[in-house]
């Protein structure tokens, strides 16, 4: 904003009559760099924004009203198709909020499975994310590239669970059905090519002088502010501010392996570039662990045919390739949810857009909102 | 006389349509192997009609003229960019015999032309009444008028070097040595200065702000459709070939085989290879350059672009100048 007020007052020291007015532009709800259908107001000077305005509403499905008439099975499915990059992670989410709730012991290869998914999860999507962040920057071929080593995981998870995107496949108790006999030998092999992969990613992208230029420095967001603001993931562990829940929250296990909660301090888009590649480097270390232990037995444990949660609140948090995605259940003890909220990354994560934005130029707010990481379905539910 | 002219007309749109078609169809061919995909493969053997029937389709598409646009401005707009691409090419020599005109001020007939292209690209954002178009147009304006003083200069190092404004005297000059090869550091550095800044005065990537499709959907040509935005299209690239050949002409030796020395065996044996090939090699490679760029830099966002241009190319520029300057009076060229 300071920036702003200044270059107006240049204006008026110089005394000339040029006359200059502020404009409104409409990116989205169809724009190449929103990724979805989110509306942006933005009032600009000339190239800077002085003003962004996000109208959400969109692509709001009701998921959470939905969820109140449907059993805690019927309710998994709805989750995949809120962040539906990180579709395994939302299952989880909902599935520990059950099993917390009725007191389920998972067996040990169904957590297994489900950390392995988890992480896998959280590999593709970053991929995907640093392709469109390439994108939204304007070279093209990351996007390929990440697309090629996502494809791999898709096709992992096809074999196992039946689809590419919307898994449905962690339910309360464990896992639907074992994993395909091929899948822990794929995984093998897969972490055996990203190893070798993920150093063209920083060929290409990471070390550009372009790259590096058009993200140092831009769109800082202080460790207060992204507390303030409620963001979590990489957003906030980009300004230094740890938050990882399967470190701080573990669950399904994750506090018996060996993994690092990837911090940068600077707070700039560069930073927040940095955690999520190296995230993907934690995760490929968390699956070889789990890969190598990988435990035999059953994957569903003890539930029974039609799921009543006792009388209550329950809350349960997981770490999205996002952020903190919280399920809040209450409870009558009937088969259905009472109420039901869906705490979601990417809604706190949009509302610093505004405040890390202003001042910068239009070609900023898009590496900015990419940085973010944002999936619309997710915001709006 | 009217049938030298008529013949030079069609052989000049024959040209146009035929280039239009092949560096298309290239830069998907390019893009797809750099990006691990095949690109066209279903219209013709390895999609090489692929670009024709893009053609058909564009042509038959729906002509719109949005609501609040200024109509005369808007069609103008990429009928301009289109002759203007054509103009350049006169002077252009492709082979030792064809050249459409051997003007003794080509080079800065080229330049002259070439800097028009703004005209047109700032006719068509404004007359679209849409904010995109208009904030690319701005932009292109900035851009094209920023990048003109280093590929101007570049060409003067070059033109001092040589001690000629005509293309095909250019190239006699090469006879013993292609430019790039015996004009030592200022060759060099003219050479990537014009590549960059005459990059940007394509509006290509890394510096296709002008048509930033992430931040303005489409730049300056979001509203045109059908074979109006075609014609934008296919000036560019008409443009981005004249910007290789005169690259090709002034450091490569244009259609000149590789010489070093006088008159010695190496020179026999490449002579015997085309001029015509000679140029459309050297030709292809500089594009082939520009299209490497595109596909694998980001794009720069627009105060880095005005800085790169006048803190960075144009001071190195007008130094090269000086130094080519320097070496053509004291010969130190061989």
């Amino acid at each position: 904003m300071e920036q702003v007020q200044n270059i107006v007052s240049d204006r008026e020291l110089q005394g000339s009559n040029l006359q200059t007015q502020e404009y409104f532009i409409n990116v989205g709800p169809q724009h190449p760099s929103t990724h979805g259908v989110l509306h942006l107001k933005i009032k600009l000077d000339g190239e800077i924004i002085e003003d962004v305005d996000p109208i959400l509403g969109y692509i709001h499905r009701s998921v959470e009203k939905m969820c109140e008439k449907l059993s805690y099975r019927q309710i998994i499915p709805i989750t995949s198709r809120m962040d539906y990059l990180s579709a395994h992670i939302n299952n989880q989410a909902v599935a520990l909020a059950v099993e917390k709730a009725m007191a389920v012991e998972v067996p040990p290869r169904a957590r297994a499975i489900r950390i392995l998914m988890a992480e896998l999860t959280r590999i593709g999507s970053h991929q995907l994310w640093w392709g469109v962040m390439g994108m939204d920057l304007g070279a093209l071929t990351p996007f390929f590239w990440g697309f090629r080593d996502r494809e791999m995981i898709t096709e992992m998870f096809e074999e196992t669970c039946g689809t590419r995107l919307t898994m449905n496949y962690i339910i309360p108790g464990g896992v639907a059905t074992d994993v395909h006999p091929d899948f822990i030998g794929k995984v093998k092999n897969y972490i055996r090519h990203l190893r070798k992969k993920l150093p063209e990613y920083d060929e290409i992208l990471t070390g550009n002088r372009i790259f590096i230029e058009r993200t140092r420095g831009v769109g800082y967001l202080s460790p207060e502010e992204a507390v303030s603001f409620g963001c979590t993931g990489p957003t906030a562990r980009g300004s230094g501010v740890s938050c990882d829940i399967r470190k701080w929250h573990s669950y399904d296990g994750y506090d018996k392996l060996d993994f690092n909660e990837v911090l940068f301090n600077e707070g700039d888009n560069l930073a927040r570039y940095k955690v999520r590649i190296k995230e993907i480097w934690e995760s490929l270390r968390i699956i070889e662990q789990v890969v190598e232990n990988f435990p035999e037995g059953e994957v569903m444990g003890k539930m029974k045919k039609v799921i009543k949660l006792p009388k209550g609140e329950f809350y349960q948090r997981v770490e999205t390739a996002r952020g903190e995605l919280g399920v809040y259940i209450v409870s009558d003890g009937g088969n259905t949810p009472y109420r039901i909220k869906f705490r979601s990354p990417n809604f706190s994560n949009l509302s610093v857009l505004k405040k890390i934005v202003v001042g910068s130029k239009i070609a900023d707010m898009v590496a900015t909102m990419s940085t973010l990481d944002l999936v619309i379905p997710d915001i709006d539910r | 006389m009217i049938i030298t002219a008529l013949i030079i007309a069609i052989s000049v749109i024959t040209l146009f349509a035929v280039l239009g078609l092949v560096l298309v169809y290239m830069e998907r061919k390019v893009a797809a192997f750099m990006q691990i995909r095949l690109g066209p493969m279903r219209v013709g053997p390895w999609g090489i009609a692929q670009t024709l029937a893009d053609t058909v389709k564009l042509i038959s598409k729906e002509d719109i003229i949005p609501n609040g646009a200024d109509k005369f401005l808007f069609n103008l707009a990429p009928l301009m960019v289109t002759v203007i691409a054509t103009l350049a090419l006169a002077p252009l020599p492709f082979s030792d015999k064809w050249i459409i005109w051997d003007s003794n001020v080509g080079v800065f007939y080229v330049a002259a032309i070439s800097s028009l292209t703004v005209i047109s690209i700032l006719t068509g954002g404004w007359a679209s009444n849409n904010k995109y178009s208009l904030i690319g147009a701005m932009r292109s304006g900035a851009q094209i008028v920023s990048y003109e003083l280093s590929v101007g200069l570049s060409l003067v190092a070059m033109v001092l070097l040589s001690g000629s404004l005509s293309f095909s005297d250019i190239v006699m000059t090469q006879q013993d040595a292609w430019w790039i090869f015996k004009g030592h550091l200022p060759a060099w550095i003219a050479f990537m200065v014009f590549i960059i800044a005459s990059t940007a005065e394509l509006n290509r990537n890394p510096f296709d702000l002008p048509e930033a499709e992430s931040e303005l959907t489409a730049g300056f040509h979001t509203e045109y459709s059908g074979m109006k935005f075609a014609l934008f299209m296919l000036s560019e690239y008409i443009n981005m070939f004249i910007v290789s050949a005169v690259a090709a002409t002034l450091f490569l030796g244009g259609w000149m085989p590789l010489h070093f020395g006088q008159d010695n065996f190496f020179n026999h044996i490449m002579d015997y290879i085309p001029p015509l090939v000679w140029f459309a090699g050297k030709v292809f490679f500089i594009i082939f350059l520009i299209m490497w760029f595109r596909w694998t830099f980001p794009r720069l966002r627009i105060d880095q672009l005005l800085t790169l241009e006048w803190k960075y190319l144009l001071p190195i520029s007008l130094i090269n100048v000086l130094a080519a300057a320097w070496i053509t009076v004291t010969g130190w060229h061989f």
